[in-house]
């Protein structure tokens, strides 16, 4: 009996493992599928022919470009990587203050931050499309980059405001007493310690920006600023989808996030948690 | 400068004020005020044609829009709660496994960073009615007519609900697992010797124990419930005929498709309260839940 509970017990995480894994799993094989393989009916379960035509098609080395994807990468990177580095500097300053000051209103103005957050991309969209089209930054990098900063902020304050917490107060007091001012404490013992926290925050934040579609889709017009996942849609058009060809952009954006989310994984968890418990 | 600033709470929280303010709230009161007018794209001088309530009134009277409202809190009240269910349920079957819990943890993880536009897509091509991984799948039992999962006015919105807790079970199974290996061993133990049985044990000192982890799982969702436009807009944009249709694919296609910014910008208001609300709620149950916790 104990025999047959434990077989059980492995058979369903087996279970759950390939759910987990195997929608993912699939893409990347037919990323390296040619189209009539994919399309074969009945299905051609084992790949016969291996082909790296989407991603010479996509990247151009033959000269010819299917999707500009080594543009919508750029734009992808570009937008997130600079969208993190504020959006974290200014989330750092506004999660060490609500860990280590007593203020009027704090927790009302901590709730603010999060219910601003909560605002749906699509409904936020549509006022700014409207503003950016009259100042004239629709379609541009620099657009996107504002708004990625402004949805990054809140979650960073909640999320380092838990790490300075875990760090005690006594250190920065010390430092204090030994003649450091304020800012110089934070710097060179609290800001050290709570590093990796930080660090975790600052993947969050580039997930959050590399993943965005809703609001990137209306502020994003050409290829001058599209993102990775406005440009998967080029492959979809009214009635035909290249499903290989958007299999292999697939594959392009989320390998970047899962090497991330492997080195942020430990740090997110504490973080989060952290901030929620003893908050 | 910067010694200043690090002076004072108000000066260091100023910049993300001042972000969010930008790119949030001046949007907000903007498009409050378009709200009550006739604003077409089209037609820009449209934007000062002070129409009052009648694009609210429109709203009520208006019976599609109560539909995707309706099938919005269907939808979400069926994953949320399917997601937390599955998210326990994981969360306490891992707890139980003492080889290679790290790796499988960090397998858990993946799902929770495909974009929902990739999650979209993903299932898509799984549910396709020709070429679809599951329809060949059932082909090789011999189940040779085509299920139309996409095309199918009931199972669409099904397919779209698997999607949806696929990409986000894994937020609630990890943070409940969080909160499993943070239990103290010493009143589970107490309690067996006291004669409890395993399901008393869960239900009087794992799941109390569980609650805040459960609400800081349901908050961090709540900002994202909107995300669920991306998964529906790729995988059925709205169809067929009109069956999957939420209340953000609504909001697209009136404000777009359609150029009447008025009253899309109205509803978003709807669906902007639906999303406050419920962070609100869930916010304000976690404070008392750790309330609760701190005064044991």
């Amino acid at each position: 009996m104990k025999q047959i509970k434990k077989i059980g017990f492995w058979f369903l995480v087996l279970f759950l493992l390939i759910l987990i894994c195997l929608p993912g799993i699939w893409i990347f094989v037919s990323a390296f599928r040619p189209n009539p393989e994919i399309l074969a009916k009945p299905a051609n379960w084992i790949p016969d022919r291996w082909t790296l035509h989407q991603f010479t098609q996509m990247f151009s080395i033959n000269g010819y470009v299917s999707v500009p994807a080594f543009k919508y990468l750029m734009n992808s990177v570009i937008i997130s990587s600079v969208s993190t580095v504020i959006a974290i500097t200014i989330g750092m300053m506004g999660g060490y203050a609500f860990a280590r000051f007593n203020f009027k209103g704090k927790n009302k103005i901590f709730l603010s931050l999060m219910l601003a957050r909560a605002v749906p991309g699509i409904s936020l969209s549509l006022p700014l499309f409207i503003l950016f089209a009259k100042v004239g930054i629709i379609n541009t990098s620099f657009g996107v980059i504002l708004v990625y900063v402004a949805m990054n902020v809140p979650f960073t304050i909640w999320l380092t405001d838990g790490f300075f917490r875990q760090i005690p107060k006594e250190m920065s007091e010390v430092a204090r007493t030994d003649g450091c001012t304020r800012f110089q404490a934070f710097w060179n013992v609290e800001l050290p310690l709570a590093g990796p926290g930080i660090g975790a925050a600052a993947i969050f934040a580039f997930l959050l920006s590399w993943n965005e579609y809703a609001l990137a889709s209306i502020l994003t017009r050409t290829v001058h600023s599209k993102t990775l996942p406005i440009g998967m849609m080029d492959y979809l058009d009214e009635f035909t989808i290249n499903w290989a060809g958007m299999c292999a952009i697939a594959v392009v954006m989320i390998i970047p996030a899962l090497i991330l989310t492997f080195i942020v994984q430990k740090h997110l968890v504490s973080g989060l948690t952290f901030g929620g418990v003893k908050g | 400068m910067v010694r200043k600033i690090f002076r004072s709470p108000v000066m260091l929280i100023m910049p993300s004020i001042l972000a969010i303010g930008f790119v949030i709230i001046i949007p907000l009161i903007f498009s409050f005020y378009t709200s009550f007018t006739s604003y077409k794209l089209t037609r820009p001088d449209s934007l000062f044609n002070f129409v009052g309530l009648r694009n609210y009134e429109r709203l009520i009277d208006n019976a599609k829009f109560w539909y995707a409202f309706g099938r919005t809190i269907l939808f979400l009240a069926v994953v949320l709660n399917l997601e937390l269910l599955f998210g326990l349920g994981i969360a306490l079957l891992i707890n139980k496994i003492t080889w290679g819990q790290r790796t499988l943890r960090t397998i858990m993880m993946f799902p929770m960073m495909f974009s929902p536009i990739l999650v979209g897509f993903q299932w898509k091509y799984i549910f396709n009615d020709n070429i679809g991984l599951l329809n060949n799948f059932l082909y090789l039992f011999g189940y040779e007519s085509a299920i139309p999962w996409l095309i199918d006015k009931y199972l669409a919105m099904g397919s779209i609900m698997v999607a949806e807790i696929w990409a986000n079970t894994s937020i609630f199974a990890i943070l409940l697992l969080a909160g499993l290996l943070g239990i103290p061993r010493d009143p589970i133990e107490a309690a067996r010797v006291d004669g409890c049985n395993s399901w008393q044990v869960f239900k009087n000192i794992t799941l109390p124990f569980l609650m805040p982890f459960v609400f800081i799982a349901l908050t961090i969702r709540s900002l994202d419930v909107g995300r669920a436009y991306d998964i529906v807009h790729i995988m059925t944009g709205g169809g067929p005929a009109m069956r999957t249709e939420l209340l953000w694919t609504m909001i697209a296609r009136i404000g777009y498709k359609d150029a009447n910014m008025g009253f899309a910008n109205a509803m978003s208001y709807v669906s902007i309260i639906l999303s406050i609300a419920f962070t609100y709620y869930f916010f304000t149950k976690l404070v008392a839940a750790r309330r609760d916790l701190g005064q044991q």
